[in-house]
């Protein structure tokens, strides 16, 4: 079954080719997320308001396999801002996706931009 | 490998095996254990306790499987009858033969029956064993059927007190029947004795001092006890509690050396007449007395292991304390060192007040410099620290008088710093634990709070007297190496959990943020969030639907997230009780979503497998059926669990159904540190459970018996009583303001069990703060509990009806597909989520 974590790849800005137009500002919670869907892949995106920052990173935990990371509460750790996730409250870095309170695997990352009141997610496939 | 026998399973017995056990050498033994009562060993201290409601599995001082699971082979109902010396055999009453290398005799004692005519009569008990108390409670019931009310206990000492109350937890009118002139002659003087009898009158006990009965009167059962001064008492039970004899039967048909009043006479490692045979606890004659308390029993236990495991220096000390603080019939006694210090050059000072029914009296040398012993009855706070100070020797204050009016002018302690104890000042008697132990394993790491301590070294496991003392012993240690005992939220808050409670409500902060800004730092977490929120619920009333993205996740989908990321659904069934129609109801909603149905612990029905964006469907079907959110997700009331109670059961003594619909009815939706279970039981049978609940209510005669803190779960507990016999209105009275109180002070995450372990003073506090309103709280309690009762909302309800909060359970923003990585396979004619991985 780890395959299917096969198709997330951290993805850095300057690797972006496609920016995909995921869903408008206003389909987001303030300081919480929601999850989209592009081909394949299910993405969490969060709107971590208080920290004026968007965030993406794939929506499946690594820890057992689930797609509930968007549903996972947002915080900071000593000033990085993080995802908890639902299940077994599995903590994650939003910015280079290290697992903070135990030995995961990295869970991989997007860029986010907005424009125009619309959230775009950068892929590099 | 050496085999080692022991004869009696009591306390000291098991005692032994224990501290067996936990020696290095433990593995080079083999242990056999003979004891003649059909249980395993349980506390005796404590056996009056199994007529408030303990039962023998809560008494027993071992789970079941302890004994198997170190190997010891313990045959229960075998009483040994004979001890072959030359074999080394012992023989039991079917005469099997075991051989030992070496005997540990711990056959305790038997009630001591004076020889009284007439003591063979109906009627006539002692207080000894479970099954004595069997006895006696079945012979009580009988009595009241015939209308029969007067009991007498044959004896004023510790355990005939004990059993007096006994007595009168059963219902009776309690006689206590003395041959001095005082109760509990062996401790206290007269001034303290004649301050208990006072107290104990004060609570309907009968007191007889002088009294010496000459027979038993009666035809077959008694009818009364004729004393030699020519009056009599008419009673038509009679308890005898006059003392201990040794059980020194079998020891002395084998020729070892026994006392003349009875008792296996040892040498101070604990050794009889033959090398290899000891004796200890009350069986044991040492120094030419008998020590009927259980710590110098564990000692003598302590000294044998080391004894045979070859630490031969380790000996039994000279001289024994016998200090004993207890509470008898709610009144605190403590008698320490030498109690009457009468006739020699000392001076004793004493105060007494009977408005408070407090009297304390000390005894100091002649010169004041040293404590040497003393009373306290009515008010035993004192007697820790007056112990340590008696114990080792410390230097008395200018004014002795202090250590027990309190030193006016100023506020120090008694003691001074705890810290200031030496060493080898002993703080737990019961364990033998001292402050140089408790304090190493601090420093060591081996224990970094209180809890740990508790378990490595039992300290304040057996009276529990001590346990004040071994907190301010670890705060102060911990605080000398320069670690915060503060038990802060996170770190986005250096608060506690009270303290952030008292901020918010005091600054009225309705959002996150707000309380963020001002009193903490960072963005929050996944911690501290869901604890603000739950705050919030509790001070305001929300509902989880109030602020969604601090709501732990849960909460926030008003569900319990499973496995594979989908939920259960739980409806509310108040009390467990549904009609037939709501019934089919449910099973139509099941079928139609397709979701795992199972019947939950909590009498009610859970649907497993619902994906997020079914969960509004299903509900809004649940909620046209009349259903309501069970709250089964949330840090809140979960269910009160009922018996049938009396409208159905021919035992039943109320209505037990009825009372748990409308306490479930009250406390629904009351979001709390963490989950709170309830139950209501028609009669003592118990059959929902109540007592494993935080708070349980089973109907007894003359009202409800109310219990609180009770859990299952990793550490079962059983919940303690707070109040008896109430009526239903003091009941909810109560449990608003002990849930309120809880809401108030527990740290996240705490169950009630949790929360009173760590409330000092424990539940004797807790009852002060409910019942007698000592904080003068109870009407802001009452208040505060009231405002969540009248805006309860059924979050659901509230979800469905807006369309904001429904957009939450779009497993998509961008598609209306639902997730199509969840993958179920068949189960039982059901389904269930394919495994992990």
């Amino acid at each position: 079954m780890e395959e299917i974590l096969d198709i997330y790849k951290t993805t850095k800005v300057e690797n972006v080719k496609v920016w995909y137009k995921a869903a408008k500002v206003i389909d987001f919670p303030k300081n919480g997320g929601a999850c989209i869907k592009y081909q394949e892949k299910q993405i969490a995106i969060f709107n971590f308001e208080r920290k004026n920052k968007w965030y993406a990173c794939q929506n499946i935990c690594p820890h057992k396999m689930e797609m509930v990371l968007s549903r996972g509460m947002l915080g900071d750790q000593n000033g990085i801002p993080k995802v908890a996730c639902p299940m077994h409250k599995k903590t994650f870095s939003l910015e280079n996706g290290e697992n903070l309170n135990g030995n995961l695997e990295p869970i991989a990352t997007y860029p986010v931009k907005i424009e125009e009141g619309n959230v775009y997610i950068g892929f590099s496939e | 490998m050496k085999h080692v026998v022991v004869i009696g399973n009591g306390m000291v017995g098991y005692k032994f095996c224990e501290k067996f056990v936990a020696s290095e050498k433990f593995n080079e033994y083999k242990l056999t254990v003979f004891g003649e009562e059909p249980r395993r060993a349980y506390d005796r201290v404590h056996l009056s306790e199994y007529y408030a409601g303990k039962t023998t599995e809560d008494l027993s001082l071992s789970t079941a499987t302890w004994y198997h699971e170190n190997n010891i082979d313990l045959h229960t109902s075998e009483m040994i009858t004979e001890i072959n010396r030359e074999e080394k055999t012992v023989a039991n009453h079917r005469g099997v033969k075991y051989s030992y290398d070496y005997l540990v005799l711990a056959t305790g004692s038997s009630a001591f029956v004076p020889p009284i005519p007439g003591v063979e009569k109906e009627g006539v008990f002692v207080y000894r064993t479970i099954e004595d108390l069997e006895a006696i409670e079945a012979y009580a019931k009988k009595m009241k059927s015939e209308g029969k009310t007067q009991a007498a206990v044959l004896g004023g000492g510790l355990l005939g007190l004990e059993a007096a109350n006994a007595v009168k937890e059963l219902g009776l009118e309690a006689h206590v029947v003395e041959f001095a002139p005082k109760l509990m002659p062996r401790q206290l003087d007269q001034g303290g004795s004649d301050m208990l009898q006072a107290k104990i009158e004060e609570l309907g006990l009968h007191v007889h001092v002088s009294k010496q009965t000459e027979f038993i009167q009666g035809d077959k059962t008694i009818e009364g006890l004729q004393y030699i001064d020519g009056s009599a008492l008419k009673v038509d039970m009679l308890v005898i509690s006059a003392g201990i004899r040794p059980r020194d039967e079998v020891a002395k048909e084998c020729g070892l050396d026994t006392g003349l009043r009875g008792g296996v006479i040892v040498d101070n490692t604990m050794k009889t007449s033959d090398d290899t045979i000891y004796a200890i606890g009350e069986v044991a004659l040492y120094n030419n007395m008998i020590y009927g308390l259980v710590a110098p029993g564990y000692d003598m236990a302590d000294i044998v292991v080391s004894q045979i495991t070859g630490y031969t220096d380790k000996t039994m000390v000279e001289h024994i304390d016998m200090s004993t603080q207890l509470k008898l019939i709610g009144t605190e006694v403590a008698s320490f060192g030498d109690a009457f210090c009468e006739g020699e050059a000392i001076d004793t000072i004493v105060y007494e007040n009977k408005r408070k029914g407090i009297y304390k009296r000390i005894n100091v040398s002649e010169d004041g410099s040293k404590l040497l012993g003393g009373i306290l009855v009515g008010d035993s706070s004192d007697y820790n620290a007056l112990f340590q100070i008696y114990n080792t020797a410390m230097a008395l204050p200018e004014d002795p008088e202090d250590l027990i009016l309190g030193s006016r002018g100023s506020d120090n302690s008694l003691l001074g710093d705890v810290m200031d104890l030496p060493d080898d000042a002993q703080i737990c008697s019961c364990e033998s634990v001292s402050k140089g132990t408790i304090c190493s394993d601090i420093q060591d790491g081996t224990c970094n709070d209180l809890g740990d301590v508790i378990s490595c070294t039992k300290a304040g496991t057996g009276c529990g007297g001590c346990k004040p003392m071994v907190k301010d012993l670890v705060d102060a240690t911990l605080k000398s190496l320069g670690k915060e005992v503060k038990d802060t939220i996170c770190e986005h808050f250096e608060y506690n959990r009270q303290e952030l409670f008292d901020i918010i409500k005091l600054k009225g902060y309705r959002k996150f943020d707000e309380a963020l800004d001002h009193y903490g730092n960072g963005d929050g977490c996944e911690v501290c969030k869901p604890v603000v929120a739950s705050i919030m619920a509790s001070i305001y009333a929300d509902t989880a639907n109030e602020e969604e993205v601090i709501q732990d996740s849960n909460d926030r989908f008003l569900a319990n997230i499973q496995r594979n990321g989908t939920y259960s659904v739980v409806p509310r069934i108040p009390g467990g009780e549904i009609t037939p129609e709501k019934l089919i109801a449910l099973g139509e909603v099941g079928k139609k979503y397709d979701l795992y149905t199972k019947i939950t612990g909590g009498q009610r029905v859970d649907f497993f497998g619902a994906r997020l964006d079914q969960l509004p469907k299903i509900w809004k079907d649940l909620i046209d059926h009349g259903f309501e959110s069970g709250h089964a997700y949330g840090k809140s009331l979960r269910t009160v669990k009922s018996c049938v109670g009396s409208t159905w059961c021919r035992y039943g003594m109320d209505e037990s159904v009825s009372f748990a619909i409308e306490l479930e009815e009250r406390y629904k939706g009351l979001r709390s540190p963490h989950k709170i279970k309830g139950g209501v039981s028609g009669c003592i049978r118990e059959c929902a459970e109540a007592r494993c609940k935080d708070f349980g209510v089973i109907a007894v005669e003359g009202g409800w018996n109310l219990y609180v803190c009770g859990n299952g779960g990793a550490n079962p507990k059983h919940a303690e009583l707070l109040a008896e016999q109430i009526d239903n209105e003091t009941v909810i009275k109560y449990l608003d303001r002990f849930l309120m109180f809880y809401i108030r002070t527990a740290a996240p995450l705490e169950r009630t069990a949790k929360w009173l372990d760590k409330l000092d003073g424990g539940i004797e506090y807790l009852k002060q703060v409910v019942v007698d309103d000592t904080l003068e709280l109870a009407d802001e309690l009452e208040a505060e509990m009231t405002t969540l009762v009248y805006n309860f909302q059924c979050e659901w309800t509230q979800a469905i009806q807006d369309e904001e909060i429904m957009k939450r359970f779009n497993h998509f923003v961008n598609s209306d597909q639902p997730d199509d990585n969840l993958v179920f396979v068949p189960l039982r004619d059901q389904k269930m989520p394919k495994l992990w991985k």
